[in-house]
């Protein structure tokens, strides 16, 4: 398919074994499919641990046949203890965050596509961008074997406050071995993650080719390379935090420990820590976070709905300058966290006042891409309905949050359910829709196949539906009260009511998973016997898609492009076309 | 498929306003001095925020319908932008999303800024794994000093202190229910022996952590008697799920009598 090119950045042709082509490979294309895949595993993983916890909240006495086999300690009989589901909860958090939200969008779309769009041959440096998908499976790998060891994962969740996590064993199940090797799994992530940063970040600076400049990069170029930076300055915080807990919990020190700390009885040798400063150290990744889980969707979907609408993005200046200032104001605001923690008033006014400002950017957005499907033709793809999901995900989360920022209310709704729907919304679900939405988009570059889009509407319409069925009801919950990690509703005599609420977040929850199936099937089916793809079935502008599906090793062959436009050039008359390639020279004059 | 997912959307919203029209007293019946500011802020964002959701999401399902491909080939509106208009609804929306802060300011400023009034009804609230422990200072106004090394659970000297040393601790009394007595202010100061935890009564619209190491001050003023609950709001651990005890708001002449009787006990 592909001649040999005349220039070459990298190596020029592929590996001859199949061990490193396919496994040890520092093609950034490979790399993106492992980071996909194991995307995949996690996700698997989490929402399973999910169902778990939703079976137990719903029926609390069920027994959950083989959870005993899984863990005779944490369900005797199949019937899950109190601190199981908080070790489950914790590591569906930690997967979920960690192995899914942030590596799939990043990791494994943006090391398979960034280089394309800006039109690079290969990511800036290819052995640190596999040592990174390495150091992400290593720390995988930590992570599960706490299911299988001692009294099992952590019970801290994703937040892991200490004292806590901090003191050992005597604090619970878990405490123990559990939460060091959380700990450890979180610093190899950490490493990985930066090592990824620093290859976004040099890739977008210094490899665009010939004519693309910052402002005619693809959205989604512009919200991986945001969250490049994102991630180098959040992930080297959390590496010190992580580091400095194990310390903690393994040196004998006390960066987060006070003195005269009495855990079931006995006097905890420690002294002049503070449990606050890992909150502050936690949040200010953990905020960021939540961008670094979202702006790849956001870019992504400010492309799907161009493409599909065949319009221009609207206000792609004003597109760019909010992923900027999203990125900004996501350094200012991990405060809004700690309303109640004990922080000074006066800060935890500072700090709503800059969380609701970063709604700003967030509606500019929003209403940008309401004003790019107006006046379109859109056609109705699987990719399309969920970059339209998305929005509607995103609206919701984000009017939620516009709660939470506001003191006196967060003062109410501070861990409660409220907080458990905004952030599965606005995180969870809509980043979830859209690593759908570009997984139907990009399967057929990535395969030379297409998705089947009838099983794709399937899954579609029982996942839409079936999120807003799962999380809208806990919105109402949190304002009846309803905490969240509470393992059964027994205890609080007001709680005891809302059980009913729990069946059916629950069943949905069963339905939603059970629908998911489709894609998989979807996925392996397609794979090998989808209708062959079209070097741009979507009639899309960017670089990938000049080239072959599935794309040549090296991305391009020959000489690499040269862009000579803004991306969304679409609805323009274009000879038989309506719109115009990135690289395409400018028509002559005298053409239309 | 257009109509389709114009619809989906439609109905979700609808749901979403009617759900919460449908039982309007989400929240618990307030009881604190300060709970009808709070529902107040609650209201005035649901309005405002409200008015918001429910027009981006119907902007949202009209333009899907509208303008979904037809068979006639149309020509789109191939707008880029509009900068008077991305000026304007970019003012707007830091007009209203700011606006929204401040009208909440001063409720959350009236909650944490002034301190306690003199006078206060003082209590200490401790957190430990998995109970609470309320410390009274006695008809001498002092609390007796905990000793950290004396605190035991099985003995029921939870708090650590020791009336043999401390002539303070002798009229303190420690009890597992917070009993505080009706239209007076009441001053708590939220310490933790162990975790993190948090104080959480939905009726009083009052949620702060306890950090050990940090003595924290929150104040209330009940005006409702009866019985609530207190609940924790941090993850504390495997029983953090039944981590509750009582709040008791009394008549005064009945707050006296039942803290006469918890001093009987002790």
């Amino acid at each position: 398919m592909s001649q040999s090119p005349p220039q070459l950045a990298v190596q020029p042709r592929a590996p001859r074994g199949s061990l490193r082509r396919y496994i040890f490979s520092t093609d950034h294309k490979v790399i993106g499919v492992q980071y996909y895949l194991l995307g995949l595993f996690a996700v698997g993983v989490g929402v399973t641990l999910s169902l778990l916890m939703r079976l137990h909240l719903a029926w609390p006495q069920l027994a959950i046949p083989f959870l005993d086999k899984l863990s005779p300690m944490g369900a005797p009989g199949g019937v899950m203890t109190p601190e199981y589901y908080l070790s489950l909860l914790t590591l569906h958090g930690t997967l979920m965050i960690f192995f899914v939200l942030t590596t799939v969008p990043q990791g494994a779309f943006g090391n398979y596509f960034l280089p394309f769009q800006i039109g690079a041959r290969e990511m800036a440096f290819p052995r640190l961008n596999m040592l990174s998908f390495w150091f992400t499976l290593l720390s995988l790998a930590v992570l599960l074997s706490t299911l299988f060891i001692g009294d099992g994962p952590p019970i801290t969740g994703w937040t892991a406050y200490p004292p806590l996590s901090a003191v050992g064993s005597i604090a619970g199940p878990g405490e123990g071995m559990g939460q060091t090797l959380w700990l450890i799994s979180i610093s190899i992530f950490c490493v990985g993650s930066l090592l990824g940063a620093l290859n976004f970040i040099v890739t977008t600076l210094d490899l665009r080719t010939r004519g693309m400049t910052l402002m005619r990069m693809p959205l989604t170029v512009w919200g991986w390379f945001v969250t490049g930076v994102l991630v180098l300055f959040a992930f080297a915080v959390l590496l010190a935090a992580a580091a400095l807990l194990l310390l903690d919990r393994l040196g004998g020190t006390s960066f987060f420990v006070p003195a005269n700390v009495v855990i079931s009885g006995q006097l905890q040798p420690h002294a002049g820590g503070s449990p606050l400063l890992w909150e502050h150290l936690f949040w200010f990744f953990g905020h960021p976070e939540v961008y670094i889980a979202i702006l790849p969707g956001m870019g992504l979907t400010s492309h799907l709905l161009s493409i599909f609408s065949r319009k221009p993005v609207f206000g792609y200046r004003a597109m760019v300058y909010s992923t900027l200032a999203i990125g900004l104001l996501g350094f200012m605001v991990w405060g809004h966290h700690m309303f109640v923690s004990g922080i000074s008033p006066y800060t935890v006014m500072a700090f709503s006042t800059l969380s609701m400002a970063v709604a700003v950017p967030a509606a500019v957005e929003t209403l940008n891409w309401l004003a790019t499907l107006w006046g379109g033709s859109i056609r109705f793809t699987t990719a399309l309905l969920f970059a339209i999901a998305f929005v509607s995900v995103f609206v919701t989360g984000g009017i939620s949050g516009l709660f939470l920022a506001q003191p006196p209310l967060d003062l109410y709704l501070h861990d409660t359910y409220f907080v458990v729907a905004h952030f599965h919304l606005i995180m969870g679900v809509a980043a979830l829709f859209g690593i759908f939405a570009g997984t139907y988009f990009w399967f057929p570059k990535v395969t030379g196949r297409m998705m089947n889009e009838t099983l794709g509407r399937i899954h579609f319409w029982f996942t839409f539906i079936g999120a807003y069925c799962i999380f809208m009801p806990m919105h109402f919950l949190g304002l009846a009260g309803h905490l969240r990690r509470y393992s059964s509703l027994t205890d609080v005599h007001y709680l005891a009511p809302l059980i009913g609420w729990h069946v059916f977040m629950s069943i949905a929850a069963l339905v939603t998973a059970a629908a998911q199936p489709v894609f998989f099937a979807n996925l392996i089916w397609s794979f090998f016997r989808g209708a062959s793809a079209p070097p741009n079935p979507w009639e899309a502008t960017t670089l990938e898609w000049t080239v072959s599906s599935p794309p040549p090793w090296n991305n391009f062959p020959g000489k690499l492009p040269a862009v000579r436009r803004y991306p969304y050039e679409y609805g323009v008359a274009n000879g038989e076309r309506d719109y115009v390639m990135q690289d395409e020279p400018p028509p002559s004059p005298g053409t239309s | 498929m257009a109509l389709a997912i114009a619809l989906a959307v439609t109905v979700i919203t609808l749901l979403f306003c009617g759900l919460l029209v449908w039982r309007h007293e989400w929240l618990p019946r307030p009881i604190s001095t300060i709970a009808p500011a709070i529902d107040h802020q609650f209201a005035v964002s649901f309005i405002i925020c409200g008015i918001l959701f429910v027009l981006a999401q119907l902007a949202l399902a009209y333009m899907v319908w509208r303008y979904r491909a037809r068979h006639e080939a149309r020509r789109v509106n191939p707008s880029r932008g509009n900068g008077a208009l991305e000026e304007a609804w970019t003012l707007m929306a830091a007009a209203i999303f700011i606006g929204l802060a401040v009208t909440g300011y001063h409720t959350w400023a009236r909650a944490h800024y002034t301190g306690a009034v003199p006078g206060a009804l003082r209590i200490e609230v401790w957190g430990e794994q998995f109970q609470w422990d309320f410390h009274y200072p006695g008809p001498d106004g002092q609390f007796g000093p905990v000793h950290f090394k004396l605190m035991n659970d099985s003995t029921g000297n939870y708090l650590g202190l020791d009336p043999q040393l401390d002539p303070a601790s002798r009229d303190d009394i420690v009890t597992p229910t917070l009993g505080v007595p009706v239209n007076r202010p009441v001053e708590l100061i939220l310490r933790s022996k162990d975790v993190i935890h948090s104080f959480f009564v939905p009726e009083l619209r009052l949620k702060q952590d306890l950090v050990p190491g940090m003595e924290i001050p929150i104040y209330f003023t009940a005006t409702r008697t009866g019985r609530y609950e207190i609940v924790c709001a941090q993850l504390c651990g495997l029983g953090h799920y039944k981590m509750r005890a009582d709040l008791l708001v009394m008549t005064e002449p009945d707050f006296t009598a039942w803290l006469k009787k918890m001093a009987a006990e002790q």
